[in-house]
Formats: structure tokens, C-alpha cells, sequence
């Protein structure tokens, strides 16, 4: 499957919006915790995972995707929160902590939700699986030829609720596409130590269902990979599972030590940087001109740019608003 | 001859379990990210230097599938201590906690044993929202068959982790992540302590009396240890001479520690950073009513997480958890004060 120029630009825009995206972020995030980094410290709270170099498991599988597919993503969830068309003043505002957030502030970065575009994420290892299984039975009981597509990180392919998730959706042939973003670390645990095998892909053979392995975070790869699994959801044959070989360029989260990690690594990686490749693939070969790569540039930029400004704008939440949305 | 050097919590806690490593095979430890990096709230650091990767493992994440192994191991005549990283992830592996470890020893009418320690960090304040921050002292200690211990300072947590790990019932070991002493997180002053170098266990069961006063009885546990000090400096200005009692152990409960100082105070706050519904501040006041209600001369009052998800903003998370402001306004409610 061949991605059209359009196709092509949509995804370059979407990874060079995400990439923008973390480094401002790493760079707010640290606003107020220097030179002693104090997680309690600062204008952004809590924890803060970024996905910088992951863009490619986001772009290459949202491109598929319409408003009313389902995605749930991870503990790490900013860059396929920006592919699936997430309200980006809102997420900000809302890892701001902000009255104006997704969910005025009571969730934050970890804690995703967007029902406009049925997007949502989870703190919990593993806990995409289900929901996305859920979200596709409800489509196949509502009529709908919608599809849904749950990310987990390779450490969560060693959770009970990943292997069950991918047991029920196969036995029930939903319309689910599972997309494991291999990063090689669950936190300071290499792949190597922490599973049994190198390619998690072969695990789908397990349930019956197609399993792809997408090597050396290849943007255009993961289209085709994505491409064909979520047609095939769409037509009613049930779900795919794929794995995409990635890189994490920053820490597990800010502030972490990386004490476990060879020194060499992140450099290593960002001379593969899987956003320059799409674009030197994109003028190579594909009629894309400097002209329109860079103009997408200058507005995804400006639209995260404003997304900050929008959250630094938002007021904080009342303390008494913490007793409120307990229930519907 | 035993010396005292200050250690913060996770120090003391990596000592005892040292300790206990070097003189007894049996003990390993195991859980994600204990090896290398030590512990994410450094509850392990530099015992893979010492023992090497066969008795300080890193696993997968697993914890149905690791925990499941401790249960397995400990009823194989080992002891080991396994770190639940949050405890908020019990939910991915309740049952090898409750229905297995819990229940082994009773369903073998005590012809088996699970000496495990589960060790696991508990607590917000960093705005770590609501799958990073609970507590959740009463959802363990509701369940019989386990023993639930949570320290308040670097002291305690090495004497009760040694007692954990000599312990032939399974210990649920919740250490506060704010009391660690961590670099990047902050801790309030009395969470490092004077350690002794000898090992030393701490019994399970036996609260403490952490300042003696006459006029009221705050009961904590952990963090709200600290909360409670801290009122009752403050209350100590406004003439208000409060005792301050830290549990140290939720399972065995020292019932007759409160008892004990409610029959000298006659007023009664308890604090715990839990929810506030069916948990250990009502366990307290409960424990009271039903031996001597006679004793209590105002209604006794709970500080507590409101039953809301830990929210994420930090002026709502400031407002859901426990400080020692609201533990000021409370003791001024028993003494039918108006709170300034």
C-alpha cells in the first residue's frame, strides 16, 4: 500500500506537529524544576512521559483512521492524542492543569480523554487492550463499520489483560487493530530481559490473527502494515496485531536518570530520525516540493506554539471543582 | 557497638533488607526496575551489586504473573520480597494478593506458609493523578490474611521491613513515596531519621506515641504523621496541648494505644491520606465507640481523602488530600472551637 502525496504530507505534518509538540513541552515541563529537579516543582505538574521519535506508530496508523474510530493509547500518549485529531488547546490546558483542559484539569497528561474524536488513554500498563476490544464490539452491535485501535508499549505484550484482550477479539473477530510501539525499554528493562521473544508480532499466531512486525520505525512501512489491518477490520475479518520497531529518544519520563542506558543510544537513533527520512522520501520521491514540507512545518509549529499559549492563558481550577464529575 | 547515622526512608528500608539478604539464602527480591535502577522510589538501590541478578531480579511487567511467583516461592520455603511499583497497579493482580497469599495459610489450615513481602508505594501530593496516587491502606488491610504495616519515618521503615521479612504471614509493606527522601521529590524533616547500623525489628501491633499532650488524640499513620505534628505545633500556639499517635501498622491494629490516650483526652481526629468512606479513620472512631463511647466528650472527627478519584491539578489535589491545616480545623472542632 502506497501512500498518496496527501497522505504523505498528513503524516508529515502529524509527526512534525507531535515532535514539536514534546520538545516544547520537555522544555515547559522543566520551567521551575532546575537546576534541582523537584517533580512537585514547577509550571507543569506530575510525571511527564514524551514520545519523541514514536511518531511514526502514530502518523502511519491515524492516517487510516476516521472521527468515529476509536483509539486508546498509552501512559505516553501525546503524539497519537495529535494523529487522532485531539482539541490541542484543550490537551495542553489540561497537562497545564488547567480549568480550560480536556477535562479541567482532573485528569492530565496521562489521563487523555476526547469523545469528540474518540480518543482516550490510560496510566495502566496494558489497559488499552480491553477498551479498544470493547469499543469494537460496539461498533460491530451498533451496525457501524467503525474501527478501533488500542496502542500498547512492548512491556504491556507481558500483561494478562494484553493476551486476553487479543483472545476476545479474535475469538469474536472485532474490528480492533492492536499496535504495539516497541521502544526496546520498559522503563530501565531492555526488551531482552523483560520478554521472551524478540518480535511480539509472533504472539498474534497464538490467537489466530495476522500478526505484522514493522522494523527500524519506518513511517511508510507502518501505513502499509496499518493500512491493510484496518481495512480488514473495516470489512469485518477481525483483528491484526503489529509491532513497531521504534525509539524513545527521551526518558522514561522527565527528570529520569537513564542510568540503565548506553550512552550512545539516543544519537544513535536520531540519525535514523524517522520525520527527515519521511520528508527526504517525500521530495525524492514523491512530487512533494521543499515549498509545501515546509510550509506544513511552519503551521503545525504555530498551532502547537498556540496550544501552549492557550494553556499558559487558562486559569486554575477551583480546589472545591476536585468534588465534582464523580459520576455522571 | 551499634552506631546512628541519619538515613532517609529508603535508605533505612535498602538496610534492612540487606541485612536480612546477608544472613538468610532464602531472601530475594523481585519486581520491575529493582535491579539496575535500583527501585523507582529507590527502594532497592545497590542490592544488585551486592547480590547479583539471581537474588535481585528485575521482571517483566507481570505482576499477576510475578506476585503469583512470590506466592509460589514463599509456599516453596523462600522469602521474597516483591515490589508492587505503584499500589495503585494492584488492580492488574488482586488476585494472587487476596486469594492467594492472603488465604493459603487458612485453606491449608495453617499447614502452609507465605512469608512474602509485598512491598509497594503508596501516596500523592505531586500531582500524579488519580492511577499514581492513592493509598489505599484500608482496601488491604479490609482483607484478612494479611499483615499491613506503613512507616512514617527512616526508624521505623527499617524495623518493620526486618520484621516483614522474618514474618511467616504475608506483609503488605506501603511506604510512602513522599517519605523516601527521594532527590527529586521533597519530604517533610522528620521523615529521615537516626538509623542504628545492627539490624533491630520493630513488633507489628504496637503503635506510637509520637508527642504526648492532653487535650485531644490525633491518630495517623504515615504521611499524616507528619500533618499531624505539624498541627499540633500550630495548636500548641493557640493553647491546645494534642497527643499525637502514629499506628505504624494497620494489621494488627493497637486498639488499645487509641483507647489508651482516648481515655485521657476524651477527644479524637483521625488522619489518613485513604478515601474517607469505609477505611481506617472509620475503623478508629468505630474501635472507640464500641468498647466506650462514654469516653468521648465531643464527636470525634476524620481527616481523609474525599471519595473522589486523587485529582491531578494541583490546587484540587491540595484540596482532596490531608494537611495539617485540616487537621487543625478538625481538633477545633472537637474542642467546639470556630476555626479561624
Amino acid at each position: 500500500m502506497e501512500p498518496s502525496k496527501d497522505q504523505l504530507l498528513w503524516m508529515y505534518a502529524a509527526m512534525a506537529k507531535a515532535r514539536h509538540y514534546e520538545d516544547t513541552m520537555a522544555r515547559a515541563y522543566m520551567e521551575g524544576k532546575t537546576p534541582k529537579f523537584d517533580i512537585g516543582a514547577g509550571l507543569v505538574p506530575g510525571e511527564m512521559h514524551l514520545a519523541a521519535g514514536q511518531e511514526p506508530c502514530a502518523a502511519g496508523v491515524c492516517v487510516h483512521l476516521r472521527a468515529g474510530d476509536t483509539v486508546t493509547a498509552t501512559h505516553r500518549p501525546h503524539h497519537v492524542a495529535i494523529a487522532k485529531g485531539v482539541d490541542l488547546n484543550r490537551m495542553t490546558a489540561e497537562i497545564y492543569g488547567r480549568r480550560d483542559g480536556l477535562a479541567g484539569g482532573r485528569g492530565g497528561h496521562m489521563h487523555l480523554f476526547d469523545p469528540a474524536v474518540n480518543f482516550a488513554c490510560s496510566g495502566i500498563i496494558g489497559e488499552s487492550a480491553g477498551p479498544a476490544t470493547g469499543a469494537a464490539l460496539a461498533a460491530r452491535l451498533q451496525g457501524s463499520d467503525a474501527v478501533a485501535v488500542a496502542y500498547l508499549g512492548d512491556g504491556a505484550a507481558n500483561q494478562g489483560a494484553f493476551h486476553e484482550a487479543l483472545n476476545l477479539a479474535s475469538l469474536w473477530r472485532l474490528p480492533v487493530v492492536f499496535v504495539i510501539e516497541d521502544n526496546a525499554w520498559g522503563i530501565s528493562v531492555p526488551k531482552s530481559r523483560s520478554t521472551a521473544v524478540p518480535d511480539n508480532s509472533v504472539r498474534a499466531r497464538g490467537y489466530d490473527m495476522p500478526g505484522v512486525h514493522v522494523a527500524d520505525n519506518d513511517t511508510l512501512a507502518v501505513f502499509d502494515a496499518a493500512g491493510e489491518a484496518v481495512a480488514r477490520a473495516r470489512r469485518g475479518e477481525g483483528p491484526t496485531l503489529i509491532e513497531v520497531q521504534t525509539y524513545r529518544y527521551y526518558g522514561h519520563f522527565q527528570g529520569d536518570p537513564e542510568v540503565y542506558r548506553p550512552k550512545d543510544e539516543v544519537a544513535r537513533l536520531k540519525a535514523r530520525d524517522p520525520i527527515d527520512r519521511l520528508r527526504g522520501h517525500m521530495l525524492d520521491n514523491a512530487g512533494v516540493t521543499e515549498a509545501e514540507a515546509d510550509e506544513a512545518l511552519t503551521r503545525v509549529r504555530a498551532e502547537v506554539d498556540a496550544a501552549f499559549e492557550f494553556a499558559r492563558q487558562s486559569g486554575e481550577p477551583a480546589p472545591e471543582d476536585a468534588l465534582e464529575h464523580v459520576f455522571a | 557497638m551499634s552506631r546512628n547515622r541519619v538515613l532517609t526512608g529508603s535508605r533505612a528500608m535498602v538496610e534492612a533488607i540487606a541485612q536480612e539478604m546477608r544472613v538468610d539464602p532464602t531472601v530475594f527480591v523481585m519486581g520491575e526496575d529493582v535491579g539496575p535502577y535500583g527501585g523507582i522510589f529507590s527502594s532497592t538501590t545497590g542490592l544488585l551489586d551486592e547480590f547479583g541478578e539471581e537474588r535481585v531480579r528485575d521482571t517483566p511487567i507481570s505482576e499477576t504473573a510475578f506476585i503469583g511467583a512470590g506466592v509460589g516461592a514463599a509456599m516453596a520455603g523462600m522469602r521474597p520480597i516483591v515490589e508492587l511499583m505503584f499500589v495503585d497497579f494492584f488492580g492488574v493482580c488482586m488476585d494472587a494478593i487476596y486469594n492467594l497469599a492472603a488465604k493459603n495459610t487458612y485453606f491449608s489450615g495453617g499447614n502452609s506458609k507465605v512469608p512474602m513481602v509485598l512491598m509497594t508505594a503508596t501516596g500523592g501530593g505531586y500531582s500524579d493523578a488519580g492511577q499514581h496516587s492513592q493509598t489505599l491502606h484500608a482496601t488491604f488491610a479490609h482483607l484478612p490474611g494479611m499483615k499491613v504495616v506503613a512507616p512514617s519515618n527512616a526508624y521505623d521503615a527499617k524495623g518493620l521491613m526486618t520484621s516483614a521479612i522474618r514474618d511467616d504471614a504475608p506483609v503488605l509493606y506501603m511506604f510512602h513515596k513522599g517519605l523516601q527522601g527521594l532527590a527529586w521529590m521533597a519530604a517533610p524533616e522528620g521523615a529521615s531519621t537516626e538509623v542504628p547500623e545492627d539490624p533491630y525489628a520493630i513488633p507489628f501491633g504496637e503503635a506510637r506515641v509520637v508527642r504526648e499532650g492532653g487535650d485531644v488524640t490525633i491518630v495517623a499513620i504515615s504521611m499524616t504523621v507528619h500533618h499531624a505534628l505539624a498541627a499540633a505545633e500550630a495548636l500548641a500556639k493557640d493553647g491546645v496541648d494534642a497527643e499525637v499517635i502514629d499506628l505504624r501498622s494497620l494489621v494488627p491494629l493497637d486498639r488499645e494505644a487509641v483507647l489508651a490516650s482516648v481515655r485521657k483526652t476524651g477527644r479524637l481526629v483521625v488522619a489518613d491520606e485513604d478515601y474517607r468512606s469505609f477505611g481506617l479513620t472509620a475503623e478508629i472512631i468505630a474501635s472507640v465507640a464500641e468498647t466506650d463511647p462514654g469516653l468521648l466528650k465531643s464527636a470525634p472527627r476524620r481527616v481523609a481523602c474525599p471519595d473522589i478519584p486523587i485529582p491531578y491539578s494541583r490546587p484540587m489535589e491540595r484540596f482532596a488530600l490531608p494537611d495539617a491545616e485540616k487537621i487543625r480545623a478538625a481538633v477545633q472542632q472537637t474542642l467546639n472551637r470556630a476555626v479561624a
